[in-house]
């Protein structure tokens, strides 16, 4: 019974905990906290810093483990395997986009994206040809990430996590340092992905805007779940971005 | 195979963009690559070479000398003897097992003159046995036989220093030499021996033990036997060489009438032993060469180590990514043992090569001979590619051990 729910669930957080002991001290970051996030979804976590949000992605992205609690992914229990199991979860199931991007600066577009799919089961280079392509970067493949803008750096990033069909992409504040026009353009990937291929999204953000791209949007504070809302993103059909502006944004 | 060819090429570039750094690695192992390769070969040359001259002795050679003199408690030096006689070397030839032959002699110093030219020599007093414990290879003629001996003929034969002293320009067989106030005719030159550690060797001259007592009287024991200055034969089976040291000693005893309490009066040296002695010896010295070399081996490793570890520092971000990307602890630390091995091998190859190159040249232009022995080269190599694996390991275990999330958050 709790297996078919669960499988239902891309992620699952239940009662979970994250607790950093400094000194004598304790700081509690995630104070029991639950979320269930359903296959396909798209969803963007807020809050003020220290809010525990970033803890979370890193808890949801198998980076981290969590202090007490249960963390299913994909229908599995990840919270108790060791180091490296959660390493072999990070590269089959988990795309990581960073507000930094994170790219490997001596390594060209191209060999950027075949490096994601290094440690997911092998480098198909017509798949990282493909992925690059879908991005708008098919001109750009040999380029290195400084002959790159920002935004196309960031748009490497998601090629980089398509490129290995991971289930779940995690961004962290992925148009944190780009200019609008990019993070726009970013966002239009990101929910166009999503659309098509029904890719489960997290987006951790303190920018509203952004955050209205999403079907949801959940509150941090204070290391709990405070509040959860429905975003304007949350129709059968992604916002209009044709003509460069956002539409979510004039609704609020 | 496909991952495994991911991570080398991801090995190499690591490698390649740090060309300036990984070329100052790979020169540390070079260095020390190429100096345990001169060195070794050097003194494996220099062995090889005072082997082969203690060799050209006759490896089956065994030579008996006589013991100090000691008169009234002074003792003289070791070979000042009047004890070792004729009669022993009989006695040997007939007693003793695996002997081939035996050439007692004794020798006295003469000026040796023909028409113009002269010149100062030691001539030997010997057997025919002689040829064959002297390992001597005749030039022309043949060497003085039994029956020259038996009838005291004054037949000499010559080596070739003497023989090129002596005879400059004219051919020295069937000539005469006066010996003293004695003639004798030549019989034999000897080839040269060449440059050895016997040096005298081309400068001899030979003629019947019989002949040399009517030129220079031959002392008597009290017994009347003849006394020589040394024995020198050769046995048909180096394996025994002990045994019959063994034998020979208690038949020199017995014949001497020593007490069993009396030290031997005389000795016996075995060229084989002479060869394992100097051979162990020269070993040992190629060894402590090798050892100081090895020091700037591992001083090239722990060249090795310190830029790895400045590698891993460099690279805490890149590694952070490779494990949010899902690289497990041992797709880390394989990437940078990988890098380590394989720039030390790197370094151990050019150093193969450049140490070889060196030794060649030595070889060639220097007054040294080098050897340079595959077991060597192998051990060079492979030291040098433990070294990276040794050295680099600390490293990349560090590497591996790294928080992703910190190492994310670091610049």
């Amino acid at each position: 019974m709790i297996e078919l729910e669960n499988a239902t669930d891309t992620v699952r957080l239940e009662d979970v905990s994250k607790v950093y002991t400094i000194g004598k001290g304790k700081l509690t970051v995630l104070n029991h906290v639950n979320i269930n996030i359903k296959k396909g979804e798209m969803v963007a976590i807020m809050g003020p810093s220290g809010s525990g949000k970033t803890t979370t992605l890193n808890l949801i992205g198998c980076l981290d483990r969590p202090t007490s609690g249960k963390y299913f992914l994909d229908g599995r229990e990840v919270s108790s395997l060791n180091s490296n199991e959660l390493a072999l979860v990070r590269g089959q199931k988990i795309g990581f986009i960073f507000q930094t991007f994170n790219l490997l600066s001596r390594l060209s577009a191209l060999a950027n994206v075949e490096l994601g799919m290094t440690y997911a089961g092998g480098v198909d280079r017509k798949r990282a040809v493909e992925a690059l392509a879908r991005v708008g970067l098919a001109q750009r493949m040999k380029h290195r990430p400084i002959e790159l803008s920002g935004g196309e750096q960031q748009r490497v990033a998601i090629a980089r996590a398509m490129a290995k069909n991971p289930s779940l992409f995690l961004c962290d504040e992925p148009t944190g340092q780009l200019d609008s026009h990019s993070g726009h353009e970013v966002m239009v990937i990101l929910t166009s992905l999503h659309a098509e291929r029904g890719i489960t999204v997290v987006v951790v953000t303190h920018d509203e805007t952004i955050a209205r791209h999403c079907q949801r949007i959940i509150h941090f504070r204070d290391g709990q779940v405070v509040r959860e809302e429905t975003g304007a993103a949350h129709r059968q059909h992604p916002p209009d971005f044709e003509n460069g502006q956002d539409v979510s944004e004039e609704k609020v | 195979m496909k991952k495994s060819f991911g991570m080398l090429s991801t090995v190499w570039m690591g490698i390649a963009t740090h060309k300036f750094r990984s070329f100052l690695t790979v020169l540390g192992i070079v260095i020390g690559v190429g100096a345990v390769i001169t060195l070794m070969s050097i003194g494996r040359g220099a062995q090889a070479q005072i082997l082969s001259n203690i060799q050209n002795l006759g490896s089956n050679l065994i030579t008996i000398r006589p013991g100090s003199a000691n008169v009234g408690g002074v003792r003289d030096a070791a070979g000042s003897g009047r004890t070792l006689t004729l009669e022993d070397a009989t006695a040997i030839s007939e007693e003793i097992q695996y002997v081939t032959a035996v050439a007692p002699s004794y020798s006295a110093s003469f000026q040796l003159v023909v028409g113009a030219e002269n010149m100062r020599s030691q001539v030997n007093g010997t057997t025919p046995g002689y040829q064959t414990t002297g390992n001597l290879k005749i030039a022309e003629g043949a060497f003085f036989s039994d029956s020259d001996y038996q009838s005291n003929a004054k037949v000499a034969v010559i080596g070739s220093n003497v023989k090129d002293t002596l005879f400059p320009d004219t051919d020295a067989l069937g000539q005469q030499i006066r010996i003293g106030n004695h003639i004798a005719q030549v019989v034999a030159v000897l080839q040269s021996r060449g440059t050895s550690i016997t040096s005298s060797a081309d400068d001899i001259v030979l003629v019947p033990m019989t002949a040399l007592r009517q030129m220079s009287a031959q002392s008597r024991t009290t017994r009347g036997d003849h006394i020589v200055s040394s024995i020198a034969l050769t046995i048909n089976d180096e394996e025994q060489t002990a045994s019959v040291k063994e034998a020979i000693t208690s038949l020199l005893r017995s014949r001497h009438q020593l007490a069993s309490t009396a030290s031997n009066d005389f000795q016996i040296i075995s060229v084989q032993e002479l060869a394992d002695t100097v051979s162990q010896t020269i070993g040992t010295m190629t060894l402590l060469l090798g050892a100081i070399a090895a020091i700037s081996l591992l001083v090239g490793g722990i060249g090795v180590m310190n830029i790895m570890l400045v590698s891993v520092l460099e690279r805490t971000r890149e590694i952070g990514i490779r494990k949010a990307l899902g690289a497990r602890e041992r797709d880390i630390w394989g990437q940078f043992l990988i890098e380590a091995a394989l720039l030390t091998s790197a370094g151990g190859i050019i150093g193969v090569i450049l140490g070889w190159g060196i030794a060649i040249f030595v070889n060639r232009f220097g007054t040294l001979k080098t050897l340079v022995s595959p077991d060597i080269v192998i051990l060079a190599v492979s030291v040098s590619a433990g070294i990276g694996l040794f050295f680099g390991f600390y490293p990349a275990w560090n590497a591996s051990r790294l928080d992703p999330i910190v190492a994310l958050r670091s610049e």
